[in-house]
């Protein structure tokens, strides 16, 4: 019974039925719906639509915008944050990165929810900056996801570089401009792109926070409530030819560094 | 030695760490212009953090470092004109081979003199233009023999090739001094000797100060015009590396440099000296009856007929190295051994001949007796010719005895210690001497006594098989007087001697 005997890729065997069940076959579920109409038809028509709408063209702009400006506020703090971590001889830093982490194991909805009492505290009528607020939200629950790989990539930065740089004339700055810097980038770019693309579809935190704008979640979310099954997944094929080209480009930025790869959680 | 000629005086320098271990002790050097220094000792002796000191990344706890007479030992690394080759090379991963060598020159600053209208002389700091820094590279990349990798990723490179980038690297910039932290560690053996011999070639052509770090001893008599042996924190000795090899000043420096036959000798008369139960002509003076530590070289002892050199002994191995034979000899307790062209068959009995030249002695400095022990079935410990009271339980971590005078270990075991051989250490200081030659352990002739200040420095050599105990006494004792040798029990520091090593 020689066909029977146990093998190693037959390990295999569970996630290639698991990538057939639930990714391959609702890609082309997907695709079937976004270039139909609601009679089964074929039709470019809910192409056109996005494109010409002026709703889901200024969401997509809206969405990107919050991305981009939480992507940027998170790298602002994460950066320091992460540098200081890694790099100083503190004996508790293991404790503060932990503080830095923690977070990730509170309940989500716990802490979006304490953070809108906390805002409407400070705001008042929380519905008045809902820009801000999607920023601050989306900053408070993926800080954690730009910390760490930065903190991985900048931890493995090997010291005799940096002394290697100032013998050889460089100042604290040129050798963090010049050394530390090009040398964290793969931690960068894992770190935008854990941040930037999910910041595009979480619309659960800008609900939750009572804000009434829409991001490409919320309306991926509306058209799907709405039976619209077509709109809705041509907007979610969209988003993943985004996704999808993003990705290629941060590839293609990191392949350069191909052999000192920062870190991927 | 005139101040202009040292380019570099470390004086009085110290670095205690944070954890209080003191990694450099009072270390003082001059080196002067051009010369290759080698610093010269095993991990953990100091010798990299002296180097870390002088390229500043770390700063002394005390003492002064000057460069040309100037005090610039709080300066940061990018402000001295010296650098640095790393032992792991750091070469920037994200720079190609020409923007690694270049980026020193990038960040160089030269100053020049200008006359403005009015004539009046005006000084500005320039970068290097694009042309000079690329003359430069290039030079660099042709004096480490790397022509044409300028647009190569460092990543591609073997060990040797980045070895050679790093030094590159480092010399581009042209510092007064260029330090070099175990360089060579990573290479193999070849490779190793062939890179030995281009630095030494690089340091006449560039004729600036190197100043190197290895534990290599090999490799440092190859290349240095001067080593500075460091153990502990200090300096052994300084010299050239025919004086280091030739006289070295202690065990220490005998035993790192080279192989050696060290001996415990006694001085017995003009320029005699005994050893290995036998006495040899030599050329170093000292006192008779001083202890000395005596040095021979493998290569200084000579083969000859039975009988016929001063000692007489038995081959027990015989190993081929390649140019020469290594062979152990077993003279009396003594082992002993010779490196030889020729060789003698395992088994025969040898005479051995060791001319006064081949004969190097240094004064002994004592602070503790060692001897080879035996444990007794009374739990006693027999060693120089005496047989003294000990605590037998410091051998096992937590054991007892029992009533019966067997050892328990920590873990329950029982261990008869009898016959158990055992290094002992007793310190100078608790040795003490009675009039009654029967109150202690041992007797013995006082054969020495050398005032030290605010004590007496005693030898006291036993009739049987003439064992030293060296102490030190307040008291004044007469030469010649017969003693006894008293040791408190708590004094005895005993260790098992690690397996195969009991003969």
């Amino acid at each position: 019974m020689k066909g029977l005997r146990f093998n190693r890729k037959h390990l295999c065997i569970p996630y290639a039925v698991f990538l057939v069940l639930f990714v391959i076959a609702p890609l082309f579920v997907i695709v079937y719906y976004a270039f139909t109409n609601g009679q089964g038809h074929f039709t470019f028509d809910n192409f056109v639509n996005f494109f010409t709408s002026t709703k889901t063209l200024g969401t997509l702009l809206y969405s990107f915008a919050v991305a981009i400006v939480t992507t940027a506020v998170c790298l602002v703090i994460a950066y320091p944050t992460a540098y200081i971590l890694a790099r100083s001889k503190m004996k508790k830093k293991y404790v503060l990165l932990l503080l830095f982490i923690l977070p990730m194991w509170i309940n989500f909805t716990l802490r979006i929810t304490a953070l809108k009492e906390v805002l409407s505290v400070l705001e008042g009528n929380i519905s008045v900056y809902p820009f801000l607020n999607s920023v601050i939200g989306m900053t408070y629950d993926f800080l954690p996801f730009m910390i760490l790989p930065l903190y991985t990539s900048l931890q493995k930065l090997d010291n005799s570089l940096l002394e290697a740089a100032s013998d050889l004339g460089a100042n604290k700055a040129t050798v963090f401009l010049r050394v530390t810097l090009p040398l964290s980038v793969p931690g960068i770019i894992s770190g935008i792109t854990m941040v930037l693309l999910p910041s595009m579809t979480n619309y659960v935190v800008l609900d939750m926070l009572y804000n009434n704008t829409y991001i490409m979640g919320s309306l991926i979310g509306s058209y799907f409530s709405a039976y619209d099954w077509n709109n809705g997944s041509l907007i979610s094929l969209v988003l993943l030819i985004i996704i999808f080209i993003v990705t290629l480009v941060t590839n293609r930025f990191s392949d350069k560094d191909a052999n000192n790869k920062g870190a991927i959680l | 030695m005139s101040k202009s000629e040292n380019i570099i005086e470390l004086i009085d320098v110290r670095k205690v760490f944070d954890d209080d271990t003191i990694a450099v002790d009072n270390f003082n050097l001059e080196v002067k212009k051009g010369e290759f220094v080698t610093f010269l000792g095993p991990s953990g002796c100091g010798k990299t953090t002296t180097l870390r000191m002088i390229a500043g990344f770390e700063l002394p706890t005390s003492g002064k470092i000057l460069l040309n007479g100037e005090d610039i030992s709080r300066l940061p690394p990018n402000k001295r004109p010296v650098n640095t080759v790393f032992q792991k090379y750091a070469l920037f991963p994200h720079l190609n081979v020409y923007e690694n060598i270049a980026f020193g020159l990038r960040l160089k600053r030269i100053e020049s003199t200008y006359a403005n209208d009015k004539g009046e002389k005006y000084t500005k700091k320039e970068k290097l233009t694009k042309a000079e820094i690329d003359k430069k590279v290039k030079k660099a990349l042709e004096i480490v023999d790397l022509e044409g990798f300028e647009k190569r990723s460092v990543s591609t490179l073997s060990g040797g090739q980045q070895q050679r980038i790093a030094i590159a690297r480092a010399i581009v910039n042209e510092p007064e001094i260029l330090l070099l932290d175990e360089p060579l560690g990573a290479l193999d053996l070849k490779m190793r000797k062939e890179m030995q011999v281009e630095l030494k070639n690089m340091h006449k052509k560039l004729g600036i100060t190197f100043i190197y770090v290895t534990h290599d001893q090999e490799e440092a008599l190859t290349m240095s015009d001067k080593i500075v042996v460091i153990n502990d924190g200090d300096i052994q000795q300084t010299g050239t590396p025919t004086e280091i090899y030739n006289e070295p000043v202690n065990t220490f420096v005998a035993d790192f440099i080279g192989e050696s036959n060290i001996f415990n000798g006694t001085v017995v008369g003009n320029l005699k000296v005994k050893f290995c139960g036998a006495t040899f002509d030599c050329l170093d003076d000292y006192e008779i009856n001083q202890l000395v530590d005596v040095v021979v070289r493998p290569e200084d002892i000579k083969i000859c007929k039975p009988g016929e050199g001063q000692l007489k002994g038995q081959v027990i191995s015989s190993v081929f190295k390649g140019v020469h034979y290594e062979i152990t000899v077993i003279v009396g307790k003594f082992e002993i051994i010779i490196q030889s062209t020729s060789t003698a068959p395992v088994g025969s009995t040898i005479g051995l001949r060791i001319e006064p030249d081949g004969i190097h002695l240094m004064e002994k400095v004592y602070t503790v007796n060692k001897y080879d022990g035996e444990i007794t079935k009374n739990n006693t410990v027999k060693f120089g010719d005496g047989e003294f009271e000990c605590d037998v339980t410091q051998l096992y971590p937590s054991s007892h005895l029992d009533e019966e005078g067997y050892l328990i270990t920590a873990n329950g075991e029982k261990v008869d210690l009898t016959g158990v051989e055992v290094n002992v250490e007793v310190d100078t200081n608790d040795i003490q001497m009675s009039d009654d030659k029967d109150a202690g352990g041992a007797q013995g002739n006082i054969i020495s006594m050398i005032y030290k200040g605010d004590h007496y420095r005693y030898i006291v050599r036993t009739e049987e098989n003439e064992e030293d105990y060296v102490l030190s006494c307040p008291d004044t004792w007469n030469t010649g007087d017969f003693v006894g040798i008293i040791i408190p029990k708590d004094k005895i520091k005993l260790t098992l001697k690690p397996a195969g090593e009991s003969k």
